[in-house]
């Protein structure tokens, strides 16, 4: 269940199908449910161009793997992936990829719903904004419930 | 007894504090770490809290070694 924090730029299509080469599991995941979070260019009716991501080394991983190891124990799951941006990124950049394997659709649905609403609520990342005549900071997430 | 103190994004950059160290001689509160190291600043309605990584209340105790890390709400994915 791998968690991995990157300062650069990733393809989460391509992320999902090489590790699930890896995971050895053929015939066992009947089930994959893949979140993809984007960057976006626009924010409260403005224009964003660019943004910068920050987090708390440490208390980052640590928080991904603690909710990883929950959600292995509320559903019936094969594994997960956890890959989330730091650093600069543009319009168009993928922030977030949650995937997780498992038997039956129900599982990987419901695993996948509780990371990610996890994550936005309590993974200790913070957004920058760069707008025309500035930078902002996000202040808080959208409800995703 | 010493502790670490860390603060970030919007905190950070409002305080123009990233991190400093906490010397105290009996037991505080991360409540009165705040207040010492923010020269009584008003607590922001706001605030998270974490000590050696994990979540916590205004009330918890720290003690020698510890990391206080103060943060805004959380904004990734």
């Amino acid at each position: 269940m791998p968690i991995d924090i990157r300062a650069t730029a990733f393809e989460p299509y391509h992320e999902v199908q090489a590790y699930q080469k890896k995971m050895q599991a053929a015939g066992q995941y009947g089930a994959t449910a893949v979140f993809v979070g984007t960057m976006r260019d626009f924010n409260e009716g403005d224009d964003v161009q660019g943004m910068e991501l920050e987090h708390y080394p440490g208390m980052t991983e640590n928080y991904l793997t603690s909710i990883g190891q929950e959600a292995s124990k509320r559903w019936s799951i094969i594994d997960s992936l956890i890959i989330h941006r730091v650093g600069e990124l543009r319009p168009d950049d993928p922030i977030v990829l949650v995937a997780v394997w498992s038997a039956h659709r129900k599982d990987a649905f419901e695993a996948s719903r509780y990371l990610m609403e996890e994550l936005k609520s309590k993974a200790p990342f913070w957004k920058k904004e760069f707008l025309a005549d500035g930078h902002r900071w996000v202040e808080q997430n959208t409800p995703g419930r | 007894m010493v502790i670490q103190v860390r603060f970030f994004a919007s905190l950070r950059e409002r305080l123009e504090l990233s991190d400093c160290s906490l010397a105290f001689e009996e037991s505080i509160t991360v409540e009165q770490v705040w207040s010492k190291v923010t020269n009584k600043e008003p607590l922001p309605a706001n605030l998270l809290c974490a000590v050696n990584m994990e979540y916590v209340s205004l009330q918890q105790a720290v003690k020698a070694g510890d990391e206080v890390a103060f943060f805004p709400p959380v904004t990734g994915g």
